[in-house]
């Protein structure tokens, strides 16, 4: 493992595990989250929401409904302005303006079962359901697209009549479900497979599955005469909050401030909006504060999803395991807007190989669900689930160790990523090595168990990242950020700032701050925060060490280039004669006023050089043959943090990572019935796992040092979701001596399969 | 119609109004602003609204609060004292098992019931206890190992 080391030398704080911030509120029942706030005079919303999944609305009648006592307003499509077209911009996952606008609230059609059609505010929550129900809508039922296959087919019903296919050389004549086709191509394919001993060539399945964050979606939402809103809410950027919503209902961004809460869970899936705008048009209309919170239900039928995908996927090989050739056929359902995550799809399919040819070609297609949100690593979990699974098949037809064969093809610095770009300083062997030399892989197995291995990857990104640094009368600090603290990553800002300011790190708050007190910050996503985040943390607390050198030198009255920043003091340069102590921080902030006032120390950036991010998982499991069911008995995780600056949240992005994309291999699945109404929209009948599902989760962090980042970092969120589903679904195949390629691999499929292999 | 209920909410005395058909769930956030026992599904499948109902452990969203009369409920809110922080909710903070945060209340209820009924629960006995308690960003393995600490430091054991 190498170290990375901070200018101030070899880091004091960097690597602790010290208790959060924001701890105590979270334990205690203190924070307050998305519906946790209310105001006086308080409206209640509620939502009328399609019972079909494709329908021209021909009219809506508000009549009955608005006569409901305690009814103080009702919004339907037609109290939203038209929205021009347009890529949506800094938040996750792809989409358009227009899209979102109508997502928000249905126009003329409803594209989804569960698409908003009208909503009321009302004094109880009570009055407003009533008020739902008085609600008269008149549909036309149109067909109904459940799957990419009837998507796709040449005579497909359209979901939106002026919807071209883009990516392809010229513009299509008709009109198509296809959003988008897109294709990745190098060296010659043909001669590769043509090379080729061995060819494996299968279609990969996976279900529509949820993001699963435990905390609905909630906002409030105050109006005022002055035009200007304000909105609570729980998302993972509030500066996207306010530029989607101020465009949804054309309003300058100047009218809107956002106050993020706490947020209750994310993965992706709070990127986006779905109730604000809706609430500030109802206090609009009211002149009432409106609080909205999405049931469960609502939250499965009208949030997220994640993409259900097919990949048919084709990899060539020598004998001696070394690739020829990769091509794939990527499709992701999108929804019923385009905009699924198909582009990381096609980017990330082979980047942890290094292979000669390959093509890959994806497409975007629309079907009648809810438009899916980003799910941690959006795209990748699908396509590595396909690649990963066909490389451990080869590795059984080779009989080869499956993470040998790995290491023959994997890339290393210098290698030219599939999507682009040489890597540099990159995990991908080093975690395969420690995955081969790791105590579960050698762990003896027993009847009807099985040892999977896969491997993640994720890009990580950079972005638009501000900081301030207030410094306090005795030396103390608050870090003014701008991300929604959804995973600890106040502690990570604390350590940060800490490590630079030679402080303890109990005397550092960090404040998640609004968006009209936090310079503009990009969503909490993209593994990004603790990176980008964090480097204007590093960036502002060197600001304040700069001031504090100019202010001890004129304390001093010596140059500037006389003094030094040395172990958390300000200290004369060797052979430069002071007659005075060396200054601390504490030293300076209590003269703030004789050597130039209050010091605040800032930073804005776009960050540049988020290395990417690997993983190697290894999972273990039983699969009883009499009901199918999987017990996983043993996980180990093991990905390169770069630097991990609080090392037990990066074990918990692991674990929670791998349980997801357990849960995805295993359990989870939007069930629709053929009219397009998802039978299981509730945590009884979606099962997400539970504690008694699993065992403990191993980790073993890698520390590769990042050269983009001062120390070392680089995200750890979304990768650790991205190689259970393989590793998993490789685990049940050598268990059970099939060869299954769809998920999940739920007890009545696992026993079918058993059943056909029987014959 | 209203009905008027008395009990005990964290040791204090409390008298509300409420509809019959209003959940306690609904009357500890919105009547008694105790908003720290949170709403994650409303069906009794995900525990964030975990409470003790005279020391029984109970989904709040699934007991009306008319039910409440004479009885003594604990929240979140109730567990620590004014000097400290339970066991449970220092452990939980020490091992970093949390995350977001939205699952924690529940825990912290589910887990004081936990070892108060069992002060030494194996692993899988805490795994069972806890089932019932959704948390979608640890993968409980952190939660697991702070609750059976917090269990051996009540017992006077080194952990």
């Amino acid at each position: 493992m190498s170290e990375a080391i901070s200018e101030a030398g070899a880091f004091r704080q960097i690597g602790t595990r010290p208790i959060r911030p924001d701890g105590l509120d979270k334990v205690t029942g203190r924070a307050n989250f998305g519906a946790d706030f209310s105001l006086p005079g308080m409206l209640h919303g509620r939502f009328l929401r399609s019972p079909h999944a494709h329908a021209r609305i021909r009219s809506i009648d508000i009549t009955a409904a608005l006569a409901v006592p305690g009814v103080k307003a009702i919004v339907t499509g037609k109290d939203f302005p038209d929205v021009a077209p347009g890529d949506i911009e800094g938040g996750e996952g792809g989409g358009d303006y227009h899209d979102m606008a109508v997502n928000v609230m249905a126009r003329d059609k409803v594209l989804y079962h569960g698409h908003a059609v009208a909503a009321v505010a009302a004094t109880s929550t009570r009055a407003a359901e009533e008020a739902v129900r008085l609600i008269e809508v008149e549909y036309e039922p149109l067909p109904v697209l459940l799957d990419i296959d009837s998507a796709m087919a040449p005579d497909a019903p359209l979901l939106h009549d002026h919807l071209y296919t883009e990516g392809l050389p010229e513009k299509p004549a008709r009109p198509s479900n296809v959003a988008q086709v897109m294709e990745s191509t190098r060296g010659d394919i043909e001669a590769g497979f043509a090379e080729a001993d061995v060819i494996i060539e299968r279609t990969y399945l996976t279900p529509t599955v949820h993001q699963g964050y435990i905390e609905p979606h909630a906002c409030l939402a105050r109006w005022g005469q002055d035009e200007q809103s304000t909105v609570w809410c729980s998302t993972q950027g509030s500066f996207d909050v306010r530029s989607m919503t101020a465009r949804v209902l054309d309003m300058s961004i100047s009218r809107l401030k956002v106050i993020p809460t706490e947020i209750g869970g994310g993965f992706g899936g709070k990127t986006t909006v779905y109730l604000e705008p809706v609430a500030i048009l109802l206090s609009r209309k009211s002149g009432r504060p409106v609080k909205l919170v999405m049931t469960r239900e609502e939250v499965f039928r009208a949030s997220g999803p994640a993409s259900a995908s097919k990949i048919k996927l084709k990899i060539g090989a020598k004998k001696d395991g070394r690739l020829t050739a990769m091509s794939a056929w990527l499709a992701y359902e999108a929804g019923a807007f385009k905009g699924s995550p198909m582009v990381p799809g096609v980017m990330c399919v082979f980047a942890p190989y290094d292979v000669p040819a390959f093509k890959a070609v994806g497409y975007d297609v629309l079907v009648n669900k809810p438009k899916v949100a980003a799910y941690r690593a959006p795209g990748a979990p699908q396509a590595l689930f396909a690649t990963e699974s066909a490389m451990d098949e080869l590795a059984r037809v080779l009989n080869m160790d499956p993470i040998e064969l790995r290491l023959k093809n994997a890339v290393r610095d210098g290698s030219q990523a599939s999507y682009g770009p040489k890597f540099n300083a990159i995990g991908m062997e080093a975690c395969l090595q420690a995955a081969r030399e790791h105590p579960n892989y050698k762990r003896p197995l027993g009847p009807n168990q099985g040892r999977g291995v896969a491997v993640g990857f994720w890009f990580n990104v950079g972005m638009q990242s501000s900081a301030e640094i207030h410094i306090n009368e005795d030396g103390t600090a608050t870090v003014i950020e701008g991300n929604p603290d959804i995973g600890g990553s106040r502690a990570s800002m604390a350590l940060m700032a800490a490590e630079e300011l030679g402080i303890p790190y109990q005397d550092v708050r960090v404040l998640v701050a609004d968006t009209e007190a936090a310079g503009f910050t990009n969503v909490t996503g993209g593994s990004r925060v603790t990176f980008a985040t964090g480097m204007a943390v590093i960036e502002a607390a060197r600001d304040i060490i700069s001031q504090l050198k100019a202010r001890a030198a004129a304390l001093w009255n010596v140059d500037v280039e006389m003094v030094d920043w040395v172990d958390g003091k300000v200290v004369a340069r060797p052979g430069v004669n002071v007659e005075a102590d060396p200054l601390t921080l504490a030293d300076i902030a209590g003269q703030a006023a004789k050597t130039g006032g209050p010091l605040l120390g800032r930073a804005s950036l776009n960050a540049r050089g988020a290395g990417p991010s690997f993983s190697v998982n290894l999972c273990d499991v039983e699969v009883d043959p009499d009901t199918g069911k999987v017990d996983v008995i043993s996980y180990t995780a093991i990905q390169d943090a770069g630097k991990a600056i609080h090392p037990s949240y990066v074990e918990g992005q692991m674990q929670g990572g791998a349980v997801q994309g357990i849960g995805w291999a295993l359990n989870e699945e939007y069930i629709f019935s053929a009219e397009g109404i998802m039978e299981n929209a509730g945590f009884l009948d979606y099962r997400i796992p539970v504690a008694s599902d699993l065992p403990m989760i191993d980790t073993q962090i890698i520390e590769i040092a990042n050269p983009g980042h001062p120390y070392g970092v680089r995200g750890v969120g979304e990768t650790p979701i991205v190689a259970p589903l393989a590793a998993v679904a490789n685990a049940v195949n050598a268990a059970t001596g099939l060869q299954m390629t769809e998920l999940p691999m739920s007890p009545p499929r696992i026993l079918a399969a058993l059943e056909a292999a029987k014959g | 119609m209203k009905q008027q209920v008395s009990s005990t909410v964290n040791g204090e005395p409390v008298e509300f109004l409420c509809a019959a058909d209003e959940t306690l769930l609904e009357v500890l956030r919105d009547r008694l602003s105790l908003t720290g026992t949170k709403e994650g599904c409303g069906t009794g499948d995900c525990g964030a609204c975990s409470v003790l109902l005279d020391d029984r452990l109970v989904c709040s969203c699934l007991v009306f609060a008319a039910e409440l009369e004479g009885r003594s409920v604990t929240t979140v809110e109730g567990i620590a004292t004014p000097q400290a922080l339970h066991p449970v909710q220092q452990k939980l903070l020490e091992h970093a098992a949390l995350q977001c945060g939205i699952c924690t209340p529940g825990v912290v209820v589910a887990a004081k019931a936990l070892i108060d009924a069992n002060p030494e629960p194996t692993e899988e006995e805490t795994r069972y206890w806890l089932a019932g308690n959704l948390c979608r960003c640890t993968g409980y393995d952190k939660i697991i190992r702070a609750v059976m600490d917090a269990a051996a430091e009540m017992r006077g054991a080194t952990s």
